[in-house]
């Protein structure tokens, strides 16, 4: 990078562009050592650190939210999700990657929707829908709404990468009297593996961080750890705050380990879903 | 009757349609048609059903937009989204023009750019209203610099959801533009350079044109994703003034009224706004240069 690009324009809106970072990072780190040290105080009024630290609201957090109970419904959720949008969303992303037909696009369409309108826009008609076939508020209501953006996002994230791999390597099989569920299990899914691990990884993060569609759908005994926090934070003051701190930490730590593992096999930058025409 | 269904087939097949791609696609397009197609169009319905007390197809939509505390959920929550948006945007472009070319350690700085995106809406309003809030340290940095003489008021209101709202936002926006920035060809800029051009005029002429269909993308879905904004508005923000957004709204209709035709007309009227948002970007959009970014050989 240049010694030339150093006239005084170039320095200073370098320079701002830095300090407003700087600024994002203060912010973000404050905010989460913030939390951090809050969970771990046993009360914390007005000084630069609490007044003394513990433990113990990590065990009040388990004991009061129920937490083993949230976190294997958390679990149930995100894994059924996962799982069935990858046994569908894997075939229809092989169909959408080596196929062209009438309708592609509109059916390419169809996928990209529910991932540009927020949730929260079909998430309230859809809730009302569960509601009126009896399966808002159980687990399965809840799968179901989260299918609506996760089966469409394993569509999107697995096309590009079946597309780059070659399809010589399938006729070759085919040619040599592979059928076709072999060449499918033989030299397809082997070859897909980091692609697939990485659509499941992403899903089961966006699935554990899904707040609305959980939220609208979810009963007393259906909700992940994201809408138990949400209510535990919604009615601050029945509970000490530094519970709520516990939890959330609690929380942060789940998603950033599936994160981690996810960013062993995505770049960070392929992440967000990068929409190409 | 066979032979209708024969026509019928060679049809289907002269536009590439057959048995298999219907069973490897069948399934996947089920399942966006039941859980979002349908539920949108029953939405619609729901929506032009009056429900008890008013009366006429357009009832629900007339009572929300002639209620003037319901409408202004619409101003309140586009008062939100534009500025976020068009902050990350300003903040986003020229990092990622900094960080378009591999440098050491590109990787882990935009890991660090996705651990926002870890922490969740709760963690951050937590730790927002301990941060920012009077008492935090971010209060008691500034005046024990002398910058302030009283605390400022950070959150609780229309500022604590922007700020929060940024912190969400901003990585996905900075990633995105990032995919885009790194894919433009190097030997554009030095063709440029060897012809004459200043930093600025390569940026302003060449990178910057280059990088428009990523923001206009960026655009779209960060204010698709603010205009939705919920949880944060409620926790950091003013909920029963100044920040009751419009999801809020619709939320408090289902919930609280147990409205649910007003409820769908307020998330059918968010959709609407969000995809006219989104339809008049990509019109924009379509009017730019969309040629290739990877530079020809010869």
């Amino acid at each position: 990078m240049g010694k030339k690009r150093k006239g005084l324009a170039g320095g200073l809106s370098a320079w701002l562009v830095y300090a407003a970072v700087a600024l994002f990072v203060v912010l973000v780190g404050g905010v989460f050592l913030s939390v951090l040290m809050n969970s771990f105080a046993t009360s914390w009024f007005g000084g630069w650190l609490p007044d003394g630290f513990t433990g113990k609201w990590y065990a009040f957090a388990v004991d009061e939210f129920g937490l083993w109970n949230v976190l294997i419904v958390t679990l149930i959720v995100a894994l059924s999700v996962t799982g069935i949008s990858l046994l569908v969303g894997v075939p229809a992303a092989y169909a959408l990657a080596r196929r062209d037909f009438r309708g592609k696009s509109l059916v390419l369409g169809l996928l990209v929707l529910p991932l540009l309108v927020p949730p929260i826009t079909y998430g309230i008609p859809l809730a009302t829908m569960l509601y009126e076939y009896r399966l808002a508020g159980t687990l399965a209501g809840v799968i179901l709404a989260n299918l609506a953006p996760a089966l469409p996002f394993v569509v999107l994230v697995m096309t590009p990468f079946i597309e780059q791999i070659d399809p010589n390597l399938e006729r070759a099989a085919r040619m040599m009297g592979a059928p076709t569920h072999r060449v499918f299990t033989r030299v397809l899914l082997p070859l897909a593996v980091p692609g697939i691990l990485a659509a499941g990884l992403l899903v089961l993060v966006r699935t554990v961080a899904m707040f609305e569609l959980t939220f609208l759908t979810a009963g007393p005994n259906s909700q992940t750890l994201v809408v138990s926090l949400y209510y535990a934070a919604f009615s601050a003051g029945i509970r000490p705050g530094q519970s709520i701190d516990a939890m959330a930490v609690i929380y942060m730590a789940t998603t950033l380990l599936l994160l981690l593992a996810a960013l062993r096999f995505v770049n960070p930058v392929n992440m967000v879903m990068r929409v190409r025409d | 009757m066979t032979g209708a269904a024969a026509r019928r087939g060679k049809a289907m097949a002269r536009w590439g349609i057959d048995a298999r791609l219907l069973i490897f696609l069948g399934p996947a397009l089920l399942v966006v048609l039941a859980l979002f197609v349908y539920p949108f169009l029953y939405g619609v319905g729901v929506s032009l059903t009056p429900s008890e007390g008013r009366q006429g197809i357009f009832s629900s939509y007339a009572a929300f937009f002639g209620d003037a505390r319901e409408r202004a959920s619409i101003w309140n929550t586009l008062r939100i989204a534009l500025p976020v948006t068009a902050i990350c945007l300003l903040l986003a472009v020229p990092l990622a023009y900094r960080m378009r070319r591999p440098i050491p350690g590109q990787r882990p700085i935009s890991a660090l750019f996705v651990v926002p995106m870890t922490l969740g809406v709760v963690l951050v309003a937590q730790g927002m209203l301990t941060f920012l809030g009077p008492a935090g340290w971010f209060n008691k940095a500034l005046m024990g610099m002398g910058l302030v003489e009283e605390p400022v008021r950070l959150v609780h209101n229309y500022i604590g959801v922007v700020i929060s709202l940024i912190i969400a936002e901003f990585p996905v926006v900075f990633l995105l533009l990032l995919g885009y920035a790194s894919g433009i060809d190097p030997n554009l800029e030095r063709a440029g350079r060897m012809l004459g051009a200043g930093a600025w005029q390569r940026f302003r002429r060449i990178t910057l044109p280059l990088m428009m269909p990523g923001i206009a993308i960026a655009a779209a879905l960060s204010f698709v994703a603010t205009f939705a904004v919920f949880p944060s508005a409620v926790l950091v923000g003013e909920p029963a003034g100044s920040t009751r957004v419009i999801a809020l709204a619709a939320w408090q209709a289902a919930y609280e009224r147990f409205d649910f035709s007003m409820a769908s007309a307020i998330a059918i009227t968010m959709a609407a706004i969000e995809l006219l948002f989104v339809a008049a970007i990509l019109f924009v959009r379509s009017r730019l240069y969309r040629g290739p970014s990877t530079g020809g050989k010869g």
